[in-house]
């Protein structure tokens, strides 16, 4: 009851005046940072911190949450409009995202990608109120080998998401993971794939140029090239029936997959280091692997939409809870905010709950009232992207480009990273062509840089015996679980294989 | 080494004051946005502490054309160097930097680093280093830790090799005798939450990373590798106290890009000289146990060389 | 289709190989206690990648893809003048930005676009090429506070003056 009388303070505070103002100003530019790509939450919330020095702490951190919120949501519009994802934890909103905006249906994808994310952030808010202080044992729980098990997981995951040409995804996924590797060795405190000695290559590859390169630039010459400029634009109507409509049928078709995006999502987000993308790409995943009919993921389901845009929000809220009660951000944005709040003099810790309880209820609050205003402000502003959407492809085309190339300088700003965004979508380009999936290398990208550390972290620990992964009673698991997953479809592939062949003989 | 600190320490509050006295109006204004470049990646600790200077000089409207901070982390700050040795407009470009601005030329010659070059502009303090466990191995002085630790197969967690952690935990145990396995992570807050979680089983942290789980318990501090006692935790001992001539501490500094003309050197010095002054600075040094040490710019460019100097000891006795 | 598959395949297990011999400047063996060294990761990924462009060329000697079963060409006058265009415009577009600004570059390539590319009219192409750097300017440099680069020293006393207007 204690909880339910401080969450009414805390959402009263948020319902001041200048706090609405904030929350309505924070959702709506997030949207736009959001929906910029190269530009995520990231971007926003370190921009506009020291903006927030005009106004009280809590009237600040809210203000940052609602643009934090409207940047998730944002994420969405770029995937599904252009194709592009804004940030990683949008890359597989754009699986179905793209298809379905593609058959004229932008609108449904929108509207459903809004409501997912409205529901998963609702969700996660509940279960953040209600758990918070017990969640965060867990996350401490989670050292190096479980993070490298919940890795694992997430890989499995990606075997079913692959095409149907076995080597050609396992190269993709392997691609990515090198790319990851670039740059420096943590474990060694070495530099390493240092290209030609090229100074750029210090800080790694960057997921944003590899994502623009690929989505932006070599999709986009894929289709010129491919439709031989017979392209118009994609059909596009908008009307306020058909936002009803869409939001209808959007949740007939994907309330179960919003479900599990919400659940999955949240407990990846809590875990420090994990975050919102492999929730994002688990729950497609689950989503896909426990559907009727998992052929139509991928052509434009709305459950493809729903399952990842639920689960990149219920992991935003999520990775906030390991920031109020540890201390420790657990995404990048969540690390700014951490900034903010040790400038405004408080500090994030396993005693904020108690020593600054009108603070953390304030912002816990502020997740409820910017959440609808998020899906408000976000249903409101949908006719704007359709109508971009409407314009000739020969206008859309350079608009996308001149996107790409700003958005990949702002990612760094290294003029190299624009280069090599440009030989990789020129790259991307030609696999395209010839049947490579790039999604997987995409993913592997911001997996790499997690699971590598996490693995020799791990072996480190025990002096280099890998039963570590399978001994720790959280670890163990989830890594059967992982190993399962992985041996599945060889199995599958196998034994079809053989009965193919006794098929053959007895022919 | 450790005496010169003191003493420029003692030097520093000296030249504090007369420079408050007399501020010279500079002919340098800048006419674009000042590329605040940060030796490390977002969130980290020389990133707050740029992120907070920056909103300093906004919330008092110190500047007329904004600090914009880029991270250039890579390569253990070696690209944010190589940013500032090929700065297009030096006037322009300043860095934050911590501790591998000595050792990353060091450890990387091949970079054609040489630190001397680069222009002194403020030194915003020290941050000291503390020996963390956690409360459930019921380890309480530091002479309980090295029995614990002599036993065997210890674990420690820190920032990476040759980063500044790591110095530390090779004197203690070269010093004393030990033999530490040590696991390294990306940044001090992951050091932090996994000392909390018991994955490893001590850190040598700074006190501003660890200070969540200090105040409610979790971590226990043994021992304090500055040259006095922390305010913020009184009874630590120093490891001066146990008769070791050593301390170590994470430089906290603002420097300019090489061939940065004079007006725009005095400029910014005099504008982190202001930001130094500041209530909000003072208040967050205090808070985050930093300690002041403000010296003035020739002093720095001294500064710099004793611990180039200190760093090659160092490193050379870690093998590197 | 049926070559570009097999040369792709052969760049490919090249890129590999090159990965792999880079990565071995660091360790790539597993040190006894401590688990895999700094070059391990990429270097058996990239022998894995290796592996993966043989079975491709397996698959191709055996005509299994369909890209290996095509005998289309890669890319026909067309494809490649398209290709050479918007991929070439692109190319002008990042050199330009070194020399003229980012601003700058873009409005020239709108301008190339827009009226060489799509053959729109010119009041069209007009107030796009210079409406949208102007709204990227004020989004990037007076809102979101992320300088894009201005070119060679020339243009700097127009930005300045744009900066006067903005801050």
């Amino acid at each position: 009851m204690e909880i339910l009388a401080n969450l009414s303070d805390g959402i009263w505070l948020s319902l001041q005046p200048i706090n609405l103002i904030l929350i309505l100003i924070g959702v709506t530019l997030g949207l736009f940072i959001g929906a910029m790509p190269g530009l995520g939450s990231v971007n926003g919330v370190a921009i506009l911190l020291p903006i927030t020095f005009l106004v009280p702490p809590s009237s600040a951190i809210i203000f940052l949450a609602a643009i934090y919120y409207g940047a998730m949501y944002g994420g969405a519009i770029s995937s599904i409009t252009l194709g592009i994802p804004g940030a990683s934890t949008a890359v597989a909103t754009t699986f179905d995202g793209r298809p379905l905006a593609l058959k004229g249906r932008a609108s449904l994808a929108l509207v459903t990608a809004a409501l997912a994310s409205f529901i998963g952030g609702s969700i996660s808010v509940v279960l953040f109120t209600g758990f918070a202080p017990l969640l965060a044992s867990v996350a401490l729980s989670f050292g190096p080998p479980e993070i490298f098990a919940l890795m694992l997981l997430a890989f499995a995951t990606f075997v079913g998401l692959g095409g149907d040409d076995i080597p050609k995804t396992v190269f993709s996924i392997c691609l990515g993971l090198v790319f990851a590797a670039v740059g420096f060795d943590e474990i060694s405190g070495e530099p390493r794939l240092v290209f030609f000695g090229i100074t750029g290559f210090l800080h790694g590859i960057n997921f944003l140029v590899l994502a623009i390169g690929v989505y932006g630039i070599g999709e986009m010459l894929w289709t010129i090239e491919t439709t031989r400029g017979k392209i118009t634009s994609t059909e596009a109507k908008m009307s306020f029936k058909g936002i009803i409509a869409d939001s209808k049928e959007g949740m007939k078709r994907g309330w179960r997959q919003t479900l599990i995006g919400s659940g999955i999502g949240f407990f990846v987000g809590i875990l420090p280091a994990a975050g919102a993308t492999p929730g994002s790409l688990m729950s497609y995943s689950v989503a896909k692997m426990t559907a009727k009919n998992p052929k139509e993921y991928g052509q434009g389901h709305p459950g493809g939409i729903a399952a990842p845009e639920a689960a990149n929000n219920a992991a935003s809220t999520g990775s906030m809870l390991p920031m109020l009660t540890l201390g420790i951000p657990g995404s990048p944005t969540t690390a700014i905010l951490l900034g903010g709040m040790v400038i405004w003099g408080l500090t994030p810790g396993p005693r904020m709950f108690t020593d600054q309880p009108e603070f953390v209820w304030g912002l816990i609050g502020s997740f409820y009232v910017s959440n609808v205003f998020a899906l408000v402000v976000n249903l409101a502003f949908i006719p704007l992207f359709i109508w971009m959407l409407r314009m000739p492809f020969t206008v859309l085309a350079p608009l996308i480009f001149v996107l790409s190339v700003v958005g990949g300088y702002a990612a760094t700003r290294d003029m190299h990273d624009v280069w090599l965004m440009l030989v990789f979508g020129l790259g991307a380009m030609a696999l395209r062509k010839l049947d490579y999936p790039l999604a997987p290398a995409v993913l592997a990208i911001v997996l790499g840089p997690i699971a590598e550390p996490t693995l020799r972290q791990s072996l480190l620990l025990s002096s280099g015996d890998p039963a570590i992964f399978l001994n720790r009673p959280i670890a163990g698991p989830i890594t059967l679980v992982a190993i399962v997953l992985i041996l599945m479809p060889l199995v599958k592939f196998l034994r079809d294989k053989l009965r193919g062949n006794r098929a053959g003989t007895a022919t | 080494m450790a005496l010169t600190k003191r003493t420029l320490i003692k030097l520093a509050g000296a030249v504090a004051l007369s420079g408050l006295i007399a501020a010279p109006a500079t002919a340098f204004e800048p006419t674009k946005p000042i590329d605040f470049v940060i030796m490390a990646g977002a969130g980290g600790g020389a990133d707050k502490i740029a992120r907070f200077l920056q909103s300093v000089a906004e919330k008092k409207g110190l500047m007329t054309r904004p600090l914009v901070p880029n991270n250039k982390g890579g390569g253990s700050g070696a690209e944010a160097l190589i940013a500032l040795k090929g700065a297009s407009d030096p006037d322009h470009t300043i860095l934050v930097t911590l501790n591998s601005f000595f050792t990353t030329p060091l450890r990387q010659p091949g970079l054609g680093i040489d630190i001397q070059t680069f222009t002194p502009v403020a030194m915003m303090g020290v941050d000291p280093f503390v020996l963390w466990v956690h409360k459930d191995s019921g380890i309480t002085t530091f002479e309980q830790w090295l029995d614990e630790v002599k036993k065997g197969g210890y674990i420690m967690g820190g920032t990476g090799k040759g980063q500044e952690d790591s110095l530390v935990i090779t004197f203690l145990e070269q010093t004393f005798g030990l033999k530490i396995k040590y696991i390294p992570y990306k940044g001090g807050g992951a050091v932090a939450k996994d000392l909390a979680g018991q994955q490893i089983m001590a850190t040598v942290n700074n006190p501003s990373e660890a200070k969540g789980f200090y105040a409610s318990g979790d971590v226990v501090p043994l021992l304090a590798f500055s040259d006095e006692r922390l305010a913020a935790m009184p009874d630590v001992r120093t490891v001066k106290e146990l008769g070791k001539d050593f301390s170590y501490y994470n430089q906290r500094a603002v420097v300019g890009a090489p061939g940065m003309s004079d007006d725009a050197a005095a400029y910014y010095q005099k504008l982190f000289e202001t930001i130094y002054n500041t209530t909000e600075w003072q208040d967050y040094m205090a808070s985050e146990s930093l300690s002041p040490l403000w010296l003035k710019a020739d002093d720095q460019r001294a500064y710099w060389k004793t611990q180039v100097e200190r760093h090659k000891e160092l490193l050379a006795a870690m093998g590197e | 289709m049926r070559f570009a598959e097999i040369f792709t395949a052969g760049l490919l297990a090249l890129l590999s190989i090159y990965l792999m011999w880079k990565s071995a400047e660091l360790d790539i063996g597993y040190i006894k206690g401590e688990g895999p060294g700094g070059g391990a990761w990429p270097f058996w990924l990239s022998g894995l990648m290796l592996i993966c462009t043989g079975f491709i060329a397996f698959n191709w000697v055996k005509r299994v893809s369909p890209p290996s079963r095509s005998d289309q060409p890669f890319l026909d006058s067309y494809s490649l003048r398209m290709v050479l265009l918007v991929g070439g415009g692109l190319f002008g577009f990042i050199a330009l930005t070194g020399i003229i600004s980012m601003y700058g570059a873009m409005v020239i390539f709108l301008l190339y676009y827009l009226k060489f590319l799509g053959r729109h009219s010119w009041s069209l192409t007009l107030v796009l090429s210079v409406g949208i750097p102007i709204i990227f300017f004020i989004f990037f440099e007076a809102l979101m506070r992320i300088t894009l680069p201005k070119g060679l020293n020339f243009t700097e006393p127009f930005y300045n003056y744009l900066n006067t207007l903005i801050y």
